[in-house]
């Protein structure tokens, strides 16, 4: 079996999901190929031949390339699928926006933003926005798959793959990109962010929240969000909301400072990675679900966890 | 200009679903289902799009059971003019419903035909992007805004880390996220409006589609219950942990 | 901002079982006279059944009156009754009563374990069927009226305004419905029904009405466990013996168990919760040994009428009627209303149908209470009125006493006992009154509100008007919580009402409106009446499964 993954990256570098598709298909079994589609991308392709269990990497550095415009990478990707019994990237939007294509191309099935690999053809997805997880086999030759990158811890270096290059595939040139707007300065996105640090009752007016909580959010990169109960109190706005009836998040970090962990908060982070709860009272709900419990007074520790953070 | 705009019928998303005790699926029995609300924010955009006198005619057509004749009639409620049912209690799964839609776009020849993102029961996120390959048409997925003139689609897209805005060419597919728009209350008058809106059947085989399923489900399972993890001591001690055990800082 | 309009010749509010056999029985009346009436009906849920919940064992005789062929049909009715069992429950023990000394009212031999919920959802098909227009998502809001101050329809709430009562972006105005006759069929205290009856002085002559809240969960259990048509009822623990209360759990199909309790509401002690009195109730072996290694899977709280007979208002105003538990046809003595309510339906729209086959419109339908005098429907509730008064009265006298009414009058003793205080009036201050110690929920068996309310899959737009209307804002501090310590913290199944502050010394009312799941205890209640449950959003509410 050989398996190619479709890289991640922004054509200077590699970015970190392409890792954890790396590490999906190590789980797979076989030999794994890496296929980098941008323009100026050379740097790419170098550091996708260091990850530990590259055998290959294929570079097409095309202008046309440059935006990684959906069309244009699936046709490539199409264009060389011959000999792959899996074509997998990573669910990020990139990845999610080209590879049904590819499916659709190679009249095959898409197996969506997997968490695990059960065997060659069998994998395990979430469904009904992750209260339920439904293992599916796929009976078509070929199998084209997305990855949720935290399902899999990304792989290290130490490899040394060869890098081959390709003959750029067709242009369709049907779409063009006109701006691209990434708010790296400003504090995350909600919804997008890594890490979360999230306030609740316990944070006792908005002032404190803001005082406390900012600094923290700020020195780890982290956005701010707020348990149902912190914005009915009128400590933040309704858009910090995290729950049932407010944003559904998945973060690799989700730090919960003075929420007790109502069940509708639950539902809106129970898929983060890592939940870290803050909170003095020893029998609030959010411990039962903690993967790290503090049980301390939030006006003391919040101001040392912020120092500590380097 | 002719705007086609596929609708699904899935549980209510208020709805809490539950796995049934034999593993083989969610349990559906007598919930309440309701069109996608990724699919209403769809037509809702094609709706405007006719009252803003851009398009002409929004036609929505959904895929599978009898019920989703409801879906379709909420659909012409919020404004759609005419609805196509593809009959078949076949178990769709996104390729082949990407078939159907595309054998109804081949008849339909609309410019536009806007999908939600996707269904919040498989979750799958594949069929307008698919539908969008297997007509060679240009895509816009997750979009937040959408801009047609002169014979373009200027579409921004919400991607992880900020927004996009591409330019296609028309016929193109557009793929709607939550922040497009706000769909209207269907109207009492407009409800009732629709009852006597066209709605044509049709079958999978009328169409010359392959419906067969690909993915076969093996089994379905609660996800594992998260458990209560170690009290850490301090400060200290819980950085020490994110770095070194979690490696999340 | 003015409202459209439209006409219909009979507009039903509310897609129960009472206003869907009305409707259905007007379209059946219709097409036996080969006439033709339209039937709008409008039901606040988002479909037929999200609203509905009930125990439920159901007497199918009004079913089989209304549709002869209900079985053939496919209605589900599933679970004959197989076995009753009747208990008085200890804490630990349970004594259970010999099914030869039991009154008739507790013999469910006939009878099915059934989803009312599903029921409606069968008969709302049915309705459709027959050409009913039936409209869910859209919620009675307003009762119309014609100059001669006759009832001419209602008016559908509005859409889309914010908290602050401003239009938002897509607001829409509630259409009027005009009738020649208004149904009312929205429940137990039912919102317009409470307008109707002060406004008609309805009540007059008659007891107030009395009630209980119904609190319920779904479970699905161990086939082991499970005994399908297998019904249990049980009086005594936890309830003291000054609470009217009793609790139940049905065996119905599928592994399922419907388990709840009832509570009255004119029980004294504030720091009653009958929420936690239904969580502890299921720790009782007898109930517990069915819930172990099994599954909840849905939960929702309603109020029920249980006046009865006395407290029966007149039914009929010019140009309307109530219909079902909005006028409170309810059987307490036999725990069913779902076909006191059909019957009711029925006879309401067999007179509402012979005015109209006479060109009157907007008049008193006096042929409905005169037909209810001659039916079953008051027969049966004859027999049962000293019920409730006697269950009042303490669980070893009222049994006593109402045992004998029963089967040594057969319940026509010569007394009608009457409801002498509303519930409302007889809360005791906190300070007088025991506190009692509930035990924290399990997780297993017993569970706390939040996460109950979570499964019965409620939800409400966040930014529309509160729809629970206090008439004094200040009340809730300066009464309820100085006197009775705030029992709508306790009350209120579904952890709409939170006291917060008090530490520092700022307490304040919280009003969490999303929660609601639309039982109406709250209404029922709160002491001084202060609480003034309205209707929100149309479509907004509960979504109960199979309950």
């Amino acid at each position: 079996m050989t398996i190619l993954v479709i890289a991640e990256h922004d054509n200077q570098s590699l970015k970190a999901a392409t890792k954890n598709a790396v590490a999906a298909a190590a789980k797979i079994g076989g030999e794994i190929h890496v296929l980098v589609a941008g323009a100026g991308c050379a740097g790419v392709a170098t550091e996708a031949a260091k990850l530990a269990g590259v055998a290959k990497v294929k570079l097409a550095d095309a202008a046309h390339y440059a935006d990684q415009s959906a069309e244009n990478v699936a046709a490539l990707v199409v264009a060389n699928a011959a000999g792959y019994s899996h074509i997998v990237a990573p669910a990020t939007t990139a990845g999610k926006n080209f590879s049904p294509r590819v499916a659709a191309l190679l009249d095959v099935a898409q197996i969506s933003e997997i968490v695990a690999v059960e065997s060659a053809d069998t994998f395990v997805r979430p469904i009904y926005a992750g209260n339920a997880l439904a293992t599916v086999q796929s009976t078509d030759a070929v199998k084209v798959i997305t990855v949720r990158t935290t399902a899999f811890e990304a792989v290290a270096e130490g490899g040394s793959a060869a890098v081959e290059n390709l003959a750029a595939g067709p242009d369709l040139g049907n779409s063009k990109l006109l701006s691209r707007e990434l708010t790296k300065s400003e504090r995350p996105e909600l919804t997008a962010a890594k890490i979360i640090v999230s306030g609740g009752r316990g944070m006792g007016n908005g002032e404190n929240y803001h005082k406390l909580l900012e600094p923290l959010a700020d020195k780890l990169g982290a956005a701010l969000g707020a348990s149902r109960a912190a914005v009915d109190a009128g400590f933040v706005p309704n858009d910090y909301q995290v729950g049932q009836t407010g944003k559904i998040v998945a973060p690799e970090l989700y730090i919960a400072v003075g929420i007790s962990g109502a069940i509708q908060h639950l539902a809106g982070m129970k898929d983060s990675k890592v939940i870290v709860a803050i909170n003095k009272d020893p029998e609030a709900p959010i411990f039962q679900v903690a993967d790290y419990a503090l049980v301390a007074d939030l006006f003391e520790v919040i101001p040392q966890f912020t120092a500590a953070v380097a | 200009m002719k705007i086609l705009v596929p609708v699904k019928r899935v549980v209510d998303y208020n709805v809490k679903v539950r796995v049934k005790a034999d593993g083989t699926g969610v349990d559906i029995a007598n919930v309440k289902m309701s069109m996608n609300p990724f699919d209403e924010i769809a037509v809702e955009e094609a709706v405007r799009l006719k009252e803003a006198g851009i398009a002409t005619e929004v036609v929505v057509v959904s895929a599978g059971v009898a019920g989703c004749q409801e879906t379709l009639r909420t659909a012409m409620a919020i404004g759609a003019d005419r609805g196509i049912l593809v009959e078949t209690d076949v178990d769709l799964q996104p390729l082949a419903v990407a078939k159907l839609i595309k054998a109804v776009a081949d008849k339909e020849q609309p410019q536009l035909v806007i999908f939600g993102k996707q269904a919040i029961d498989d979750d799958s996120n594949q069929t307008g992007q698919m539908f969008a390959a297997l007509q060679g048409w240009p895509q816009a997925t997750f979009a937040s805004k959408v801009v047609i003139a002169d014979g373009k689609a200027s579409v921004t897209r919400e991607v992880d880390g900020g927004l996009e805005t591409l330019a296609l060419n028309l016929p193109a597919v557009v793929t709607t996220d939550l922040r497009l728009n706000e769909p209207r209350y269907a109207t009492l008058p407009n409800i009732m409006k629709a009852k006597k809106k066209p709605l044509d059947t049709v079958k999978p085989e009328d169409l010359g589609v392959d419906v067969a399923p690909r993915l076969k489900t093996l089994k379905v399972a609660e996800p594992a219950k998260r458990q209560a993890g170690v009290k850490v001591a301090d400060v200290a001690d819980l950085v020490s942990k994110l770095k070194n055990e979690a490696k999340v800082i | 901002m003015q409202r459209d309009a439209m006409e219909f010749d009979v507009v039903i509010v509310g897609g129960g079982p009472a206003g869907l056999a009305s409707a259905i029985r007007l379209k059946q009346l219709a097409a036996e006279n080969a006439s033709d009436i339209n039937v709008c009906l409008i039901e606040k849920g988002s479909e037929i059944g999200a609203h509905i919940l009930s125990g439920a064992v159901m007497d199918p005789r009004a079913l089989t009156e209304l549709i002869p062929d209900w079985k053939d049909l496919g209605a589900p009715l599933n679970a004959p009754v197989s076995e009753d069992r009747f208990f008085f429950f200890s804490e630990t023990g349970a004594t259970k009563i010999p099914n030869s000394l039991l009154p008739q009212c507790f013999h469910n031999e006939g009878n099915y374990v059934i989803s009312l919920g599903n029921v409606c959802r069968w008969l709302g098909e049915q309705a459709e069927a027959f050409g009913v227009e039936i409209y869910p998502g859209f919620a009675g809001a307003e009762v119309l009226f014609d100059d001669h101050g006759a009832v001419k329809g209602v008016a559908t709430g509005d859409m889309g305004r914010r908290h602050d009562g401003s239009e938002g972006q897509n607001f829409q105005r509630g259409m009027e419905l005009h009738a020649k006759y208004t149904f009312f069929a929205e429940g137990c205290r039912g919102h317009l029904g409470k307008q109707l009856i002060e406004k008609f002085d309805l009540n007059k002559g008659a007891d107030h009405q009395t009630y209980g809240i119904g609190i319920k969960e779904l479970w699905e259990i161990q086939p082991d466990q499970h005994q399908r048509g297998l019904v249990v009822h049980s009086g005594g623990w936890p309830m003291q013996s000054d609470t009217y209360g009793g609790g139940f759990l049905y065996h119905l199909e599928n592994n399922q168990v419907a388990v709840g309790f009832v509570v009255g509401l004119g029980y004294s002690n504030p720091h009653l919760s009958p929420f936690e009195e239904f969580q502890r109730y299921k720790t009782h072996p007898e109930i517990r040994k069915f819930l172990e290694g099994g599954k909840r899977i849905a939960y929702g709280a309603r109020a029920l009428t249980a006046g009865g007979l006395q407290s029966l208002p007149k039914m009929t105003f010019p140009g309307g009627v109530l219909v079902g538990d909005d006028a409170g046809f309810l059987n307490a003595a036999r725990i069913k209303g779902s076909h006191t309510a059909i019957k009711s339906g029925m006879l309401a729209a067999e007179a509402c149908f012979a005015a109209l086959a006479g060109e009157r419109q907007r008049d008193e339908l006096t042929a409905y209470p005169e037909a209810y005098k001659n039916s079953w429907l008051y027969d049966e509730l004859y027999k049962a009125r000293n019920f409730k008064p006697w269950m009042t009265k303490g669980l070893k006298l009222g049994s006593i006493m109402f045992g004998i009414d029963q089967i040594v009058f057969g319940g026509k003793a010569p007394w009608t006992l009457r409801h002498t205080t509303p519930d409302h009036a007889k809360l005791m201050p906190a300070s007088k009154c025991p506190k009692i110690e509930y035990p924290k929920p399990d997780g297993l068996i017993t569970f706390d509100r939040l996460s109950s309310v979570f499964l019965s899959s409620t939800n409400h737009e966040e930014n529309q008007p509160c729809h629970l209307q206090l008439k004094d804002a200040s009340v809730p501090i300066s009464l309820n919580l100085a006197k009775y310590d705030a029992p709508e913290q306790r009350f209120c199944p579904a952890g709409v009402y939170e006291i917060l502050g008090q530490e520092e010394g700022q307490p304040r009312l919280q009003i969490n409106a999303q929660n609601c799941v639309h039982c109406k205890s709250c209404d029922i209640k709160d002491p001084t009446q202060n609480i003034n449950w309205v209707v929100p959003q149309g479509g907004e509410g509960p979504t109960y499964p199979n309950m």
